[in-house]
């Protein structure tokens, strides 16, 4: 599901945690440069591509917002981007860079970050990439089950364009061919969410105010690393997958211990499946998954996500031309559901024991594809509230594209969703692209 | 300008009226059943490079440029077809995976780069623009035999070329009422085809620009659709195409969907 809980406080991860995060990419970059420096010998050259964007979301929620929450606009920035590509001319080694520059207007910062930034090695039956890359798992529309990959909710949320959702992991990637199964393995440094923070968004806290707060991230030794396993198979043309990884929570878990509040990422284990083929002139997803969580097996902690069984199930057709319509419902449900009840503190809005979500996508393409028309909602069944996502982009040419949208949560304020009925927003991207 | 095609469909009709074509002449079946195989069968496998301009009605033009990969299955008329996008920058390493069956509907599914995600798409729907251009996903892969029925309506001579004229009626409802199609009697593809709307108006225009023989084969390297009604246009060219190059069967799933295959995609 949408990694929503555990609202961040501005800064709370530690520098330490970044810098070292930082050091764990470089070492296994550098490494991994060195094994492909004698094919890039014979490099077939380098593609360059890029783009400028420029971004605004603007509230219209008509709300007083606390000190220190950005108001009008939650999200304002211009950003730059430039990608490089190559390959050796035999084609078992490459890599990709893709490289920001970012002024973030709304909360008057600039960065420069490095998106992605890997090196290929491949023959028939073996591949390996290593570096910063994004990972994406599973079978569901904006719902993940077995893909317990960093994401960034805060970008869906302000309306930034669907690429930013996903975040990159520092990682190596193993992938193995024996047919007919192909195995991957990846072995991840910890990243966690951008989850809803109070730098843009207007949240209610039930944690105590004026305590002080600070984060404990996992770091990057062998035994906190995070691992995860998919095996993926056809069977005649429906796709059949098994997943397992040893990760963490990536959004925080937070207690108030001898007067502070501190955020961690528990530990995660998790199990799953999925299935997607044709059925009924469309195609149907099916996808499970166990969430263990070690850290509170028994279900009394209250700070701890409980475990869970997950599970979606899925179907997309077209209904005409230039068409797709797309519905899913989705299921948690919590394992020690008494245990909770039982711990859960004072003032804390209460989960349900199954907690229901339905999805709804229509998309429609106009005037040979350059208008795109689309709108996604959430349906929380169970706590009552929604998440709507109308938006129309237009390309002007192949170059250029602007699209307007707008971000709408209502229903129950104790909802996922109805919990961020303050943010409502309306936005504007256009993007250049070179 | 319609008024003018009107007419010259009345003379069309009126011609094949006064001579049909004779007995002796293959049934207008074999004749499309072998256009088929010719234009989108030929030589088992295949890889070309493909530029695709889209060009709308004030002239200003949008560009795909790809690599198609082809594989026959057998004689069981199955095929894999993979597309890869070299650009423009935004869609850059975007690919496509189609797996077609004649009888059935086909499997589709495309891979976004930048979310690193591979989407299973329905494929109900044949109809559909392929990438905004004015062909459609069955104009690329070829329509099945069993959707339409259609009759030989005369012989004829296009541009020096000796052709068959086969009208066609899709046996389903469908964007077009009926087609005509110039089939080369000696070389087997199409050289031109006429859509023709509900109203019998007018649709899209087929054209053959450029044939050459490639490996042996006859191959439209140059082809291109135009919407009579929108004014909008699409102009295909093929280069590099090759034959018969022995792509694998594994090239066409998912591993090479996220990962395109060096040896074929350059």
């Amino acid at each position: 599901m949408l990694p929503l809980n555990g609202c961040a406080e501005p800064g709370a991860a530690s520098v330490n945690d970044r810098a070292a995060r930082k050091h764990f990419l470089v070492r296994i970059f550098s490494t991994f440069m060195l094994a492909l420096a004698p094919s890039a010998a014979t490099a077939e050259g380098i593609s360059w591509n890029g783009f400028v964007q420029s971004h605004a979301a603007g509230r219209t929620s008509g709300v007083d917002c606390p000190a220190g929450t950005e108001c009008d606009f939650p999200a304002a920035d211009l950003r730059g981007e430039l990608e490089a590509e190559g390959k050796n001319a035999a084609g078992n080694a490459g890599f990709l860079g893709r490289f920001g520059l970012l002024r973030d207007f709304a909360l008057d910062e600039t960065h420069i970050e490095t998106r992605e930034l890997y090196g290929d090695l491949r023959s028939e039956k073996l591949a390996a990439r290593l570096g910063r890359q994004v990972i994406t798992w599973g079978v569901g529309d904006l719902l993940f089950i077995n893909d317990t990959f960093p994401k960034a909710p805060v970008a869906l949320f302000t309306g930034q364009p669907l690429q930013y959702f996903k975040l990159s992991s520092d990682a190596l990637k193993l992938n193995a061919y024996p047919a007919p199964a192909n195995l991957e393995l990846v072995i991840a440094g910890f990243r966690p969410d951008d989850t809803p923070d109070s730098r843009r968004f207007v949240l209610a806290d039930p944690l105590p105010v004026g305590l002080p707060r600070r984060t404990e991230e996992p770091g990057n030794s062998p035994e906190e690393l995070e691992i995860s396993g998919r095996v993926f198979g056809y069977f005649d043309n429906w796709e059949l997958a098994s997943y397992a990884s040893r990760t963490h929570y990536h959004s925080q878990a937070r207690r108030v211990t001898a007067g502070e509040i501190v955020g961690t990422y528990p530990r995660l284990n998790t199990l799953g499946a999925s299935l997607t083929g044709p059925a009924f002139k469309g195609v149907l997803s099916l996808e499970a998954g166990y969430y263990d969580s070690p850290q509170d097996r028994d279900g009394r902690d209250p700070s701890v996500e409980n475990s869970q069984f997950r599970a979606l199930v899925g179907y997309s057709r077209q209904p005409w031309d230039d068409a797709t319509l797309g519905l899913q419902l989705y299921g948690e449900w919590m394992r020690n559901y008494s245990a909770y009840q039982e711990t859960l503190p004072a003032g804390f809005p209460a989960k349900d024991y199954l907690r229901r979500v339905a999805t709804f996508r229509f998309t429609q393409l106009f005037a040979h594809q350059t208008v795109t028309f689309n709108v996604f909602t959430f349906v929380g069944l169970s706590e009552r509230d929604h998440y709507v996502i109308p938006s129309l982009r237009y390309a002007f040419s192949d170059d250029l594209w602007a699209e307007i949208g707008a971000n709408v949560f209502g229903g129950n304020r104790n909802g996922t969703f109805g919990s961020l009925q303050d943010n409502r927003n309306v936005y504007l991207t256009v993007r250049f692209a070179f | 300008m319609k008024s003018f095609q009107q007419i010259t469909l009345l003379l069309l009709t009126a011609a094949a009226c006064a001579a049909p074509a004779r007995a002796a002449d293959a049934s207008a079946d074999e004749i499309v059943k072998r256009s088929l195989e010719s234009f989108y069968y030929a030589g088992n496998s295949m890889r070309a490079r493909v530029s695709m301009k889209l060009i709308n009605r004030q002239g200003n033009v949008r560009e795909r440029e790809m690599t198609i990969l082809r594989l026959n299955l057998g004689n069981s008329g199955d095929q894999r077809y993979y597309i890869y996008f070299h650009g423009p920058a935004d869609v850059k390493r975007t690919s496509f995976l189609i797996w077609k069956y004649p009888a059935k509907d086909d499997d589709r599914w495309i891979y976004v780069p930048t979310l690193k995600l591979v989407k299973r798409i329905s494929a109900d729907d044949k109809r559909s623009s392929f990438v905004g251009s004015d062909f459609t996903y069955e104009d690329l892969s070829g329509r099945d035999l069993e959707d339409e029925t259609r009759v030989l309506v005369r012989k004829e001579d296009l541009a020096g070329r000796p052709t068959y004229v086969i009208e066609s009626k899709p046996k389903t409802p469908s964007d077009y009422s009926r087609r005509l199609s110039w089939i080369d009697r000696e070389r087997w593809l199409p050289l031109r085809e006429e859509y023709f709307d509900a109203r019998n108006e007018p649709l899209r225009t087929f054209t053959a620009d450029k044939v050459e023989q490639i490996g042996g084969q006859w191959s439209v390297t140059v082809r291109s659709m135009k919407n009579l009604q929108s004014g909008h246009r699409t102009e295909v060219v093929f280069r590099e195409t090759e034959y018969g190059v022995g792509i694998k069967q594994d090239i066409f799933t998912e591993r090479y969907l996220r990962d395109a295959p060096a040896q074929w995609v350059r």
